[in-house]
């Protein structure tokens, strides 16, 4: 009872004081291959410090929903990433179909974002909204589809049953197709560019223009926690973590995301934004690779 | 062994996919090329023994379809000035889920055939009829001439995996024909696409429609 309980604080503070350092590390790596020295890696932390102490600025036009929208984004987004085991500790609400409602979480999250963003009533908000929602229709379809291959190889549809198993020659397709659905989701560069100052390209940043103070803190901790989310999914997708004993299963994690957020940032180092006609391209590219994968899953065996 | 050959074909089904996402004609030829390239070693894992006329196929079916038909296509789309498709019958996106779909039809499908045991583990088939399936896609969907002269080589690559399964039973005389004949095919239709240029200011083969007496 004990170390479950010590084990779900460790979890916790795990996804709330670690992941505002990855972009950190990301906006590190990004000003080391441009030469720059860049912004401090603990920059995210110092932001969020200074914006919980600020007052919030709200529009008149805004309903009680532009602050309950990203409080509630970012506790689904919370509950989310408890699910979601961390290497030998395993993620403690688990029970049947734990995975689907992950999906549904990121989903909730999602739609509160989108609703706080359009309670201003701002076309950009609108614009920016409307290009995050069209991206997640196939984004989502991938997600799900890679979701559907782990389940399938291992024949478990609980997050812990399907997580740190080497899913194989399908884990190569697999980690492909996560990584873009990671970029996307998280609005890295080949989609959006989370440095971008110009409001017509934003996408994930044009539905935060108005935010201010607490709030606009609490959905960059969400963000930061998404992200770590989405890398520790990957790494437990394509490494056999459950095989190793519990201390080098969490190096092996540890050493897996940190590779992960480096290689996010040698991406938007090294890769412009796609144009928008482009990216649902990108996306199906993604998606079908999750697609084979399954197909591997499901075929591969029985030949 | 089977696990070899199985790799390589399914690099080449997904090399087909990579041809039919691509938009730009250089990616294209170069996606054909490595696919013809990967298909030519083929037959080195197919022997058990040291082959001299195996070795000597796979050789020139690498240095034919790697090496001579990619430049003779460079050097067309080169004269008619050239660089990408531009928006096709079949999108890329509709294209790329249609050859999927034929990819995963094939090799859901396949099991039902009647194969001889030998062959019933391997993606010959399959990777046979997903290729042929994505040369039709780009023959009909899209707009270029130099593109659906990929086309045609995927399905003449699709052709070869199926004859693959005869290897045994083929003289390889008449393997190394049909290589000469997809050379000579190549550097016609090279001549063709330069003449269709210069009567037409385009490579689009809509427009040959207007020609009539």
């Amino acid at each position: 009872m004990i170390t479950s309980t010590l084990e779900f604080f460790l979890r916790l503070s795990v996804w709330l004081l670690a992941a505002p350092l990855f972009p950190g590390i990301i906006n590190k790596v990004k000003a080391w291959v441009a030469g720059r020295r860049g912004p401090p890696v603990l920059q995210l932390y110092f932001d969020l410090a200074r914006l919980w102490r600020k007052g919030v600025v709200l529009s008149t036009l805004a309903s009680p929903g532009f602050i309950a929208g990203p409080a509630v984004a970012w506790i689904a987004i919370l509950g989310a990433a408890l699910l979601v085991p961390l290497g030998p500790i395993a993620g403690s609400p688990s029970f049947r179909g734990d995975v689907l409602l992950l999906v549904y979480l990121l989903a909730a999250a999602r739609f509160c974002t989108t609703w706080a963003a359009l309670e201003t009533g701002s076309a950009f908000e609108g614009m920016g909204s409307a290009r995050e929602v069209s991206y997640a229709v196939l984004t989502e379809a991938a997600l799900i589809t890679a979701i559907l291959a782990l389940s399938v190889q291992t024949g478990s549809i609980t997050l812990n049953g399907m997580l740190g198993l080497s899913t194989g020659a399908g884990a190569v397709l697999l980690a492909a197709g996560l990584f873009t659905v990671l970029l996307s989701e998280n609005c890295r560069v080949p989609f959006d560019d989370p440095n971008t100052h110009l409001e017509l390209t934003m996408i994930h940043e044009a539905m935060a223009l108005d935010h201010s103070g607490p709030p606009f803190a609490v959905v960059l901790h969400g963000a930061s926690m998404k992200l770590l989310l989405f890398m520790v999914l990957l790494s437990e997708a394509v490494l056999p973590l459950s095989r190793l004993a519990p201390l080098a299963a969490s190096m092996a994690l540890i050493s897996a995301v940190a590779i992960l957020t480096v290689g996010v940032g040698l991406v938007e180092s090294l890769l412009a934004r796609f144009a928008f006609r482009r990216v649902p391209l990108l996306l199906t590219t993604a998606f079908l690779m999750c697609l084979f994968a399954l197909l591997l899953a499901w075929k591969g065996d029985t030949q | 062994m089977s696990e070899a050959v199985n790799f390589l074909i399914g690099l080449a089904m997904g090399l087909n996919l990579l041809a039919l996402g691509s938009g730009r004609l250089p990616s294209v030829i170069r996606t054909v090329a490595t696919q013809g390239m990967v298909l030519g070693l083929l037959p080195l894992f197919l022997e058990s023994r040291f082959n001299w006329f195996v070795a000597l196929l796979a050789f020139l079916t690498v240095s034919v379809k790697g090496f001579v038909i990619p430049t003779l296509l460079r050097r067309a789309m080169r004269s008619a000035n050239i660089e990408r498709e531009i928006e096709p019958f079949i999108g890329f996106v509709p294209s790329l889920l249609l050859g999927a779909l034929g990819t995963i039809a094939a090799i859901s499908c396949v099991r039902a055939l009647p194969l001889l045991p030998e062959h019933a583990g391997t993606l010959f088939v399959p990777g046979a009829l997903a290729s042929i399936f994505t040369g039709f896609i780009l023959l009909v969907g899209r707009v270029k001439a130099i593109s659906q002269v990929c086309g045609y080589l995927i399905l003449e690559n699709g052709i070869y995996l199926f004859g693959m399964l005869l290897i045994h039973s083929t003289p390889l005389l008449v393997e190394s024909g049909i290589l000469l004949d997809l050379t000579v095919g190549i550097f016609v239709i090279g001549i063709i696409v330069d003449r269709i240029q210069r009567a037409f200011d385009s490579l689009d083969t809509r427009k040959l429609t207007v020609l009539r007496e």
